[in-house]
Formats: structure tokens, sequence, C-alpha cells
């Protein structure tokens, strides 16, 4: 393009060539994964990249089983209500950084960035002990906890980059007629800031999603165990059965929300995951 | 830290010398800590006591086996796991893993973000395939890695590995921990950098080309430079991420054949281990470690911390 030359098909084909090599690249593993979760359990040590017999014993057999159903509800639901509690700390935080005057507000960018890098192997091993000894080890609010405050400089970062954007004047002229900050906020600048907010929640909630040190570290039973920390506690059927085509089958199911995700809101992922980093 | 922000929610508006804030200002600030105070305690209550904690801790012999033998040692833990090889191996491999695998991300991900960025046809299709192994769960991609290179089940290790089982050898492994973190974040460092590529004028690339540099030229004497901060904000992210490295050598090889990483020896200190003394120094040690990257990164490499743009860049 910067050579100025028109866009002749030879081009167009080797950009396509390229193309394809990215998309194999993305989706070799996956279709990995989704191969073994269909194959029975006599073709599935065959090594073959198709399956040579399709089934769906081994949905059937995930479904049949708490063993997989219990985690996939804590997995929803301690995910879904930690996304919930971030976004709406996040936004109000991200509100104040982006519109506001206030001491204090570079300190809290600080620290935001602070645990953003921290590593979190390093809470776990506090955690552990204070969350047994207030009994919110093996709970779902002793995930969230630790959820929320990894999700919120995320949280932070992405809606105040966000919330920049939005026309400052239209908040001046709803002070102008006579409504307080906390009124703008909330009639003018919180409906023009929803497609941020809710492209920062797909974020938080996959960063969620995914976790697994927390996961596999604070919890000991199924009553909070999320799935990718459940996974490799997987039996199978039985307990002497390999549980390759149960693990494949479950690691399918859950990444179903983040293909949904990508699907349909691709353009508001990449714009939510590249504003924070440069306009910062 | 924790003292800092606790106070700041109390300091009164006042300023001292300016004259007195108009009403509007005050109800401003009072407005901003008060929408700030919950992240803030949130984040601080559930990092800097934890931090503040684990260092009281790891001063400490407590094993939860033997609860009643709980006593101050003052630095005998550190002694004892700086003076350990296993330690050592495990913070080897943690900065070679880190290392290499940022390396090559920087370079795969530059390659993905120019052709994110710059591809004629099918630029939606590229950037939704990208965004899989961003978003995919880490745990399930490494149970894919992990039967592609088992022999009983695998693809590859059938294809390329022969008779053997590279998961259970040292260097095989390693590089295949590496292929499995650098698939899975190399898409987030080309987000990072295709942000910093919008960034790069049309117009500077064309009169470079019109002063003759070639394709090679344009993008060492153009776009890396524009690009700078950008790419040190990205490496920054990544090397930190790179170094808590857990999720991949859990499945992949639960760091046998000295595959562990810092992150797992801790993690097998303190889960299996129920040696909250120990666990808590590796805690502590990493945390330090952690620190002096960033450090280097900010100081030495001038890397802006990225949000804040009042005072986070130089």
């Amino acid at each position: 393009m910067a050579i100025g030359g028109a866009v002749t098909t030879g081009r167009k084909a080797r950009w396509a060539l390229v193309d394809v090599i990215v998309v194999v690249y993305a989706l070799f593993p996956v279709l990995w994964i989704v191969s073994l979760s269909f194959k029975s359990k006599e073709t599935l040590s065959d090594g073959n990249f198709i399956p040579r017999e399709w089934t769906f014993q081994n949905y059937a057999d995930i479904f049949a089983t708490n063993e997989f159903i219990r985690p996939l509800i804590n997995s929803l639901g301690i995910s879904i209500i930690a996304t919930l509690i971030a976004v709406i700390l996040g936004m109000m935080a991200a509100y104040a950084i982006a519109r506001l005057d206030f001491p204090g507000k570079k300190l809290l960018v600080g620290i935001s960035l602070l645990i953003a890098m921290f590593p979190q192997i390093s809470l776990v091993t506090p955690l552990f002990n204070i969350e047994r000894e207030l009994g919110l080890f093996d709970t779902w609010p002793g995930l969230i906890l630790p959820y929320i405050t990894f999700a919120l400089p995320l949280a932070i970062y992405t809606l105040s980059a966000f919330f920049r954007e939005i026309p400052w004047e239209l908040e001046k002229a709803a002070k102008m007629d006579g409504a307080t900050p906390g009124q703008a906020f909330r009639r003018v600048i919180a409906p023009l800031a929803a497609p941020g907010v809710f492209t920062t929640a797909i974020l938080v909630f996959i960063f969620c999603w995914n976790d697994f040190l927390f996961a596999i570290s604070l919890t000991s039973t199924e009553a909070s165990r999320t799935v990718p920390a459940a996974l490799s506690f997987f039996t199978g059927t039985s307990q002497f059965e390999d549980p390759t085509g149960t693990i494949s089958a479950a690691a399918v199911v859950i990444t179903i929300p983040i293909i949904l995700f990508v699907l349909f809101f691709q353009r508001r992922i990449v714009a939510g995951l590249t504003s924070g980093a440069v306009k910062g | 830290m924790s003292h800092a922000v606790t106070e700041a929610p109390a300091k009164p508006a006042p300023a001292k010398g300016k004259p007195a804030l108009s009403e509007g200002k005050r109800a401003e600030r009072r407005l901003g800590l008060l929408l700030c105070a919950p992240a803030a305690i949130v984040m601080i209550a559930v990092t800097g006591y934890p931090i503040a904690y684990s260092i009281w801790l790891s001063l400490q012999r407590y094993d939860l086996r033997f609860p009643d033998e709980r006593q101050f040692v003052g630095f005998e833990n550190y002694v004892a796991v700086l003076s350990n090889s296993y330690w050592w191996t495990a913070f080897g491999t943690t900065m070679f893993l880190t290392v290499v695998s940022v390396a090559i991300e920087l370079v795969l991900g530059m390659a993905l973000a120019l052709v994110m960025h710059r591809t004629l046809v099918g630029r939606g299709l590229v950037r939704t395939v990208t965004l899989i192994p961003y978003g995919i769960v880490t745990v399930v991609a490494a149970f894919s890695w992990f039967y592609a290179w088992t022999p009983e089940t695998g693809y590859l290790a059938n294809a390329l590995a022969g008779e053997s089982a590279p998961l259970t050898q040292q260097w095989p492994s390693l590089w295949l921990i590496i292929l499995a973190e650098v698939w899975k974040t190399t898409p987030f460092m080309a987000l990072l950098l295709m942000a910093g590529l919008a960034l790069v004028p049309d117009d500077l690339l064309k009169a470079a080309s019109m002063d003759g540099a070639n394709a090679w030229q344009r993008f060492t004497k153009v776009m890396v430079p524009v690009m700078k901060p950008a790419i040190l904000v990205a490496l920054l992210f990544r090397t930190l991420d790179a170094f808590r490295i857990f999720d991949n050598i859990f499945v992949l090889t639960n760091g046998a054949n000295d595959t562990s990483s810092v992150s797992m020896q801790t993690y097998n200190n303190l889960i299996k281990g129920l040696n909250l003394g120990i666990g808590s120094t590796m805690a502590v040690l990493i945390f330090i470690t952690v620190a002096i990257i960033a450090f280097i990164f900010v100081k030495v490499f001038g890397t802006a911390a990225p949000g804040s743009d009042q005072g986070g860049r130089r």
C-alpha cells in the first residue's frame, strides 16, 4: 500500500495465503480437542486428526455426573458475580479518573498498575491461610474476592479509556441545566458509556473464566471448584477409565462461550484490548 | 501503601495556600474520592494486607502439618530457599521460559500485528480467529497440547516424535511448554503492537518510500521508532505475565523432569507440602523479582506506565 501500487490479484492472493496460515495457527489446537471429544473410546488413541467414528458419548457422560455440572455452575456463578461487581466498581473509579479532578488519582492508577502486574502466586500463599481462618476457603466468595481484585485494574483501564472518548460537552450541558455531578453520571454518561461497559464486562468475564491458579489453590471440593480446576480431577465414568474423552468434552463446553464472544464481539474486544494500552 | 489510600478519602478538600475552592470544585473532589473508594478498598484489602501478612509468615517456621512448632525464625526460611538447588533450578527454568517465549512472541506478534493491520482480504476473519487463542481457557489449550504430544492419543507425537514421549524428557518438555505459551499469548502481544502500529502515520511511510527506503528500512527506521513505547509496554506486560507461568506447566508436565517454574514450586510447597513459612518466602522472593524486572523496564528502558496520561508518560 505504501508503495502506492494498484491492488493486484497477486497481492490479494498472497494476503489470502497469509490469512490461511493465521487461521490454521489459531485453530489447530482447538480443532484437535474438539476432535478428541467426539471420538469413541475405541478410537480415542488412534491418533487420527479427524475422528473415524463420531459419537456424543463423551458429552452425555459429562452431563450425567455432578463431576462436571457442579463445577460448571460454579464457574458460571463465580465469573458472572465477579464480573458484575468488578465492572460496577471499575465504572465508578474510571468515571472519576477520566472526568474528575481529585487528590489521590495518580495513586489509584499506580496501585491498579501494580496489581495488574502482580504475581498472583504471591497472593495465593497468604490468601490460602487468611481464607482458611475466615472460613472463606472453598467458598464462592473466596474466589470472587481475588477475581474482583485482579479484574479491577483491567476494568479501570479499559473503562477510563472508553470514558475519555465520551463527549464532555453533554455532561457540561447537563450540569448547566442544574444536574449535580452525580446526576450527570447516572443520566448522561452512563447510557453513553454502555458499549464500553459491555466490552469491559466481556474482557473481565474472560479473565475470571480463565483463571486456574486461584481456582486450584483456594478450593478443595466441588462446592466451589471451577471447571478449569475440576478438569484435572476428572476420572471418567468409572475411576479406572481414561478421562481423555470426558476432559476433552468438558474443555470444549467451556470454550463455547469464548468462541461466541469472539464471533459476535470481535470488533469490540479488539477495541477494548487496544484502547487501554495505547491511549491509556 | 495501604496507609496512604485509606487516609486519602479522609483528607479534606481545602488546599493549603491556594484560594478556597469553589463549591462545585469541592463537590467534584468529594465525588471523585467517593467513586474511587470502593475499588481502592477492595484492591487494598485483598492485596495490601495479604502481602504484609506473607512477609510476616515468611519470617516464621510454620508448617500446617506440625502447627505446634510454629516459631519466629527471622531469615532462616530465606536461607533455606536460597541455598536450595530446586529453587534455583525452578528460577532458571522460569527465566529461560520467560526470555525465550517473550522473544518469540515479539517476533511472531509483530508479524501477526502487521497482518491484522495491513491485510487486504479477510481482515475481520483474521482478527476474529486471532482472538481465539487469547480468549480460550489456558488449561483447555494446555490439555489439547498435552494430548497432541502424548504418544497414545497424539497426532503430533506420532507424526513428529516417533516412538519417544517428548513430555517425559526435560528439554523437549521445555520447548513444548514454550510452544503452548507462545501459541496462547502471541495474539495478545499482537493486539498491543497493532495499537502501536495504528499510530504510525501513513504519510511518514510514504515519504520514506519516496526517499528510496525499502520495506525492511521502513520497518526498522520508521515504524519501530514510532512504535517503541507500545513495544516496551507490550514487552513489560508479557514478561511479567510469562514470569508467573503456571497453568501450562501444571497440565503439560506437572513440573516433572526439572520443568517446574517458581510458581509451581510455591504451589507445591503450599498446597501439597502445607508449609506456609517456605511457601510465603517463595512468594515474597517472586514478588521481589517481579518488582526488579518492572523497575528495570521503567528505569532502564524508559517504559511509560500506561493509563496515566498526566503523570505516567515521561
